[in-house]
């Protein structure tokens, strides 16, 4: 890990949140590799890794998320337990309930994790995942890696 | 490599103008990708959330984090999830 050159996007300026998180439309974003039934699961055997996306729903059921990231280099025990801790949907569904934060997107993000080759996974996922976010007036993001 | 690209897609996501702050467990790989904004939660990998089930843990990490999307930043930011039992944890400005 200590030879690997880390790559890094300027993203700056920032951009703040102009009204207060209890009006604010929040999304959640996660590298576990989530996938719903249905949906394709990703493919660790992909050279540089698997740079593709899966939407999931608002109202998906949470505990049916199949767990696509299985990296040695983790427990996944605690996920496979819980879809929450990587994706706390259920969590941000109470927040909005509490009126903590004012709504949750009608859409969040799954990627994979052990992007070795990330050039793909800038240049068109998380550009797509932006332009989506935006779509869907999306306030704030919080991302989730394991 | 979860860190990188997490760091990745969310410096994107701030450059097309949405506020991101993301959650590090390994806070010496989030200083060199430099996302605008990080929590930093002191639990292994595999658990950035805290714990399975541990319903308030999941909603106080997720509000310490969420908090800092209100802060204008010039390079990253990392605060400390202080987890404090007994009472609601709370962010700490770590630098």
């Amino acid at each position: 890990m200590r030879l690997y050159r880390y790559r890094h996007i300027d993203w700056r300026p920032s951009h703040v949140l102009d009204k207060p998180l209890s009006a604010a439309c929040v999304a959640a974003i996660t590298s576990a590799g989530y996938y719903l039934p249905g949906q394709a699961p990703f493919d660790q055997s992909e050279d540089g890794g698997d740079c593709s996306y899966r939407v999931i729903d608002s109202q998906a059921n949470v505990a049916t998320l199949h767990v696509g990231n299985r990296s040695e280099a983790f427990d996944s025990s605690g996920l496979e337990l819980d879809k929450n801790l990587a994706l706390p949907l259920d969590r941000l569904h109470a927040l909005a309930r509490e009126r903590a934060i004012g709504r949750v997107a009608p859409r969040h993000i799954s990627i994979m994790g052990s992007i070795t080759a990330p050039g793909r996974l800038v240049s068109r996922t998380a550009a797509e995942i932006a332009a989506m976010l935006h779509h869907d007036a999306v306030d704030a993001v919080l991302l989730v890696p394991v | 490599m979860c860190h990188q690209s997490v760091g990745l897609v969310q410096s994107v996501i701030e450059r097309a103008g949405i506020p991101t702050v993301s959650i590090t467990l390994l806070r010496e790989v989030t200083e060199r990708v430099r996302p605008p904004r990080a929590l930093f939660v002191d639990r292994p990998l595999g658990f950035p959330l805290g714990e399975p089930h541990n319903g308030p843990l999941q909603k106080a990490i997720t509000m310490s984090a969420l908090a800092l999307v209100s802060e204008p930043v010039e390079d990253l930011l990392v605060r400390e999830m202080i987890e404090t039992p007994g009472t609601p944890p709370a962010g700490r400005l770590d630098r």
